[in-house]
């Protein structure tokens, strides 16, 4: 399995912002355990009620989020997310919608950067977008804030999993 | 901006950022010790006061940087007088007292009260 949780680039602008989307598919394993079908309190047994787990969203949003920041410095630091700093969700995301990350630069500087987010959802069944989530967060630049920790060398954040999303949007 | 506007925004940004309550922030506390700051929460409270006084810190400059790695500054496991010195001289705002009765490189968080960072943006601002 690949951890990734964004699917394309749809938009990206150095040092201000990016969007990414993702499909959410009843494939995904772990809908299926979030949630599963259960016994009712009358012994009545309902249905599955698979939703995309807003930590997993949450993850999207640092994926999207983390590569805005990689990009702005030319993917020279191992950028790791430090801090989730304020995460409020009023809606959930179920199999068959589409999510949209959309992520906005605030700051940076050598130590890190931190980023505001917004999450929308396409319901392809009525055309509409809904909000979804507001997700604000805090990355670290770690070989700039760990010193005397050693890491490896290469830059073991923007992988594979990451560099075939560049570039297909033409950003590597 | 007189020092207790200051203090007011400053315990709103600690508030925010340490998730603590306001009446656990007091000039004295201790942004570890006291308040439960972790070493990505010291990035998030130079990025608030930076937003919420409209002022620009660069780094090392409100909080120094991996002062327990730095042989110039500490020997087994404990902060040097030279150590110390330099560190006051980099950071005048700080509170170095509970450091200097007990050395050991763990309380280097203890200069970081609440005061000190009201005295560093009142510097800041002028």
């Amino acid at each position: 399995m690949r951890w990734s949780w964004i699917d394309i680039i749809t938009q990206v602008e150095r040092g201000k912002s990016l969007v990414a989307v993702k499909n959410v598919s009843m494939a995904e394993d772990v809908l299926h355990d979030h949630f599963p079908a259960q016994v009712g309190p009358g012994g009545e047994s309902l249905d599955p009620a698979p939703v995309m787990p807003a930590s997993l969203l949450i993850e999207g949003m640092a994926q999207t989020a983390g590569l805005l920041v990689g990009y702005t410095g030319d993917f020279e630091e191992k950028v790791i997310l430090g801090k989730i700093v304020k995460a409020t969700f009023e809606r959930e995301v179920t199999p068959g919608q589409t999510v949209r990350f959309e992520a906005h630069l605030e700051r940076m500087d050598p130590s890190g950067a931190n980023t505001t987010g917004t999450i929308t959802v396409l319901d392809h069944k009525t055309g509409e977008r809904h909000h979804v989530a507001n997700v604000e967060l805090i990355f670290s630049h770690i070989d700039q804030n760990m010193a005397g920790t050693e890491f490896p060398e290469e830059n073991f954040v923007f992988t594979d999993n990451f560099r075939s999303l560049l570039r297909a949007a033409g950003m590597i | 901006m007189d020092r207790d506007q200051i203090y007011a925004k400053v315990t709103e940004v600690l508030v925010e950022a340490l998730g603590v309550d306001e009446d656990e922030v007091s000039p004295s506390a201790t942004l570890t010790g006291d308040l439960g700051a972790e070493s990505i929460d010291f990035l998030d409270i130079v990025f608030r006061l930076e937003k919420t006084f409209g002022i620009k810190i660069d780094q090392g400059e409100l909080f120094p940087d991996n002062v327990a790695q730095n042989p110039d500054y500490v020997e087994n496991g404990k902060v040097t007088d030279k150590g110390i010195a330099e560190l006051k001289t980099k950071l005048p705002h700080a509170d170095f007292s509970r450091l200097e009765a007990d050395p050991a490189v763990e309380n280097v968080g203890e200069i970081f009260t609440v005061e000190a960072i009201v005295k560093f943006v009142q510097k800041k601002l002028g």
